[in-house]
């Protein structure tokens, strides 16, 4: 039933998914430290919050929507020089880390930033009263409250990152993306398309169910039976 | 529960006239207060020994927007004594909750001075804020406890902010669970608690840096009557055998007569009325503490007298009085004495008879023969009996 399947198509297959697991798996990482403690800033440096700090929570603000609206495509290409300072090349898998970590960052932050707030205030509140620094009601209240968003927050982040690091290709990045594109497309080989879109489907659900169940997991706000 | 001694030891008419700002008689800010030699509730000298006192507080929020400054407290002066339950009754929007976190810092004064323990609250620096509030528990109307974290986890968290050893904490949180009654929840998270045991955790929670002032900022606004009563009884509970003192800000007349020693009324941000509750309950000075006395169960002329009342005795074969008997009084067979004594007969109509604190309390409407009213000997001899009587119109 595979015999259209050829070994050394497969094994284009399987290289080109392994080039997006790392492309996706650090990109989330750095999207991950960076955006994480950027959303915390975002949901707690407004009027009357924890680090209160109006101006530059909206500087940073206006920069996170700038990256935002940038199409990704586009910023790839205009960041170069900036991607070939940090990873000495503009070309290469390891090259396209650069702009999928910087768009994954800012999409990182607004949904932390939307996770924290959704935490009710009134714990914010109580552990003031309890003499809690903001460093402590960060890291023992808002991140805890807030996990089950987060997780899903990055969960979604990578899905989304699964379907940036398609367009990578553009500089040479490879994965599965560039592969669909070249093969399936450029020299007709629709099997390939149709095998890049399997395993593209096959990847987005693990990532998903797993963002899910753990989620799901860490949620005390429902109750167990 | 609340024993006779205790409540007359802090019936000291500290601040009669409120409204004049500066006849505050307490110690400046920042002395050292007369402390109590095993450190529990003594009820010494009270302006000395004041646990808490608010000096001529005014709190302002800034205009915003279209909308005008407002004034959520004005030239407030409470003192509060150690080991006593002090209650707040107000409407909503009468500056309660502005005037209960002016005691731990999360509101600060725009002028006047806020001293609990001896230490002024309102001129401490944040880190200076952070170790008083460690000693002063607070708890609230949503409870407002972690859902992260089990009933065992909230407790400890407050020892875990101050870098409490696991063993330590361990132990202090059993003990804080035994003592509110959740030894067997201790695994359980909110979600699994009803309403009056996640106050309980709250009630933990805020007494495991054993602090020596609890706020309760509408606690059992959202519990039911039942829960409401089993929550007040842990906390005098809490106060008799720790000897903290507590606050509590409320809109429910039944929590002031259930547990208080002494209650302010605020009103439009100003105490407008303080006193020992028994004093306040039998004879309310101003509108909005007869209100909210009115409020309570019992209390309202009831309606099937209340159509029938007119202001003329012209016709009428009955007086209706309202009685009102604190203490010693209340427990007195004053009905039948009267009708003996007097040889009338005396309907009764209505009304409630309970104890505020330790204090009997009766409240009767009773009818009387409009003659005998008009004659005298009836009115001194309610006065003689310690009665305060109204008419409120005749049938």
């Amino acid at each position: 039933m595979f015999d259209w399947i050829s070994p050394a198509i497969l094994d284009l297959i399987l290289g080109s998914t392994l080039e997006t697991l790392y492309m996706v798996a650090l990109a989330a990482l750095i999207g991950t430290l960076a955006g994480l403690p950027l959303g915390i800033f975002l949901a707690t440096s407004g009027k009357g919050e924890l680090f209160e700090a109006v101006a530059v929570n909206r500087v940073l603000g206006l920069v996170v929507n700038a990256t935002r609206s940038t199409p990704f495509i586009i910023l790839v290409v205009a960041i170069i020089p900036l991607t070939r300072l940090i990873a000495g090349t503009s070309i290469g898998t390891t090259a396209a880390i650069v702009p999928l970590s910087i768009a994954a960052t800012p999409f990182i932050a607004r949904i932390v930033e939307a996770a924290i707030r959704e935490v009710d205030q009134g714990l914010v509140e109580a552990s003031l009263a309890m003499g809690a620094t903001p460093l402590q009601i960060v890291r023992k209240v808002l991140i805890p409250e807030a996990l089950p968003g987060l997780i899903l927050g990055v969960t979604l982040a990578i899905v989304s990152l699964l379907s940036n690091s398609a367009m990578v290709g553009a500089v040479g990045g490879g994965g599965l993306g560039d592969l669909g594109i070249r093969y399936g497309y450029q020299r007709f080989m629709p099997e390939v398309m149709l095998l890049v879109v399997i395993v593209l489907i096959i990847l987005v659900q693990a990532v998903q169910s797993l963002g899910e169940s753990l989620a799901r997991r860490v949620n005390r706000r429902v109750r167990r039976l | 529960m609340l024993n006779d001694t205790a409540t007359a030891a802090f019936d000291t008419p500290l601040f009669r006239d409120h409204a004049a700002a500066g006849s505050f008689a307490g110690p400046p800010a920042g002395t050292g207060r007369a402390e109590a030699p095993d450190g529990r509730a003594s009820a010494g000298p009270v302006a000395g020994g004041a646990a808490i006192v608010l000096d001529d507080v005014s709190k302002v929020f800034p205009a915003r927007g279209s909308d005008a400054p407002v004034e959520a407290l004005k030239n407030v002066s409470i003192a509060i004594p150690q080991g006593e339950i002090y209650g707040v009754i107000g409407r909503s929007g009468a500056g309660k909750s502005t005037l209960i976190r002016a005691i731990n810092g999360l509101e600060r004064p725009t002028s006047g001075e806020v001293v609990v323990d001896g230490v002024a609250i309102n001129r401490l620096t944040e880190a200076g804020l952070r170790d008083q509030r460690r000693r002063i528990g607070m708890i609230f109307q949503h409870f407002n406890l972690l859902s992260s974290r089990s009933a065992f986890d909230n407790v400890a968290l407050p020892l875990e902010l101050a870098g409490v050893s696991r063993a330590a904490t361990r132990e202090k949180v059993l003990d804080l669970l035994e003592l509110v009654g959740l030894s067997d929840k201790k695994d359980r998270y909110p979600i699994e608690l009803s309403g009056g045991q996640k106050q309980r955790v709250g009630i933990a929670r805020a007494l495991a840096t054993d602090p020596r002032v609890l706020l309760s900022d509408e606690a059992t606004s959202a519990l039911d009557p039942e829960t409401t009563r089993s929550i007040l009884r842990l906390l005098a509970q809490v106060n008799a055998r720790l000897g903290v003192t507590i606050v509590l800000i409320t809109h429910e007349m039944t929590v002031i007569k259930e547990i208080c020693h002494r209650v302010g009324v605020i009103e439009a941000g100003r105490i407008i009325e303080e006193g020992r509750v028994s004093d306040v309950f039998a004879h309310p000075s101003t509108a909005t503490a007869r209100s909210f006395i009115g409020s309570l169960p019992g209390r309202e002329i009831p309606a099937t007298l209340a159509g029938r009342l007119r202001a003329e005795a012209t016709g009428a074969s009955q007086t209706v009085l309202r009685l009102t008997l604190t203490g010693d009084p209340a427990s007195q067979p004053l009905v039948t004495q009267l009708a003996r004594e007097l040889g009338i007969d005396i309907a009764l109509l209505g009304g409630q008879i309970d104890s505020i604190g330790a204090l009997p309390f009766a409240l009767l409407y009773v009818g009387v023969p409009v003659g005998a009213w008009a004659e005298g000997p009836l009115r001194a001899r309610l006065e003689a009996a310690g009665a305060t009587t109204e008419v409120v119109g005749h049938v």
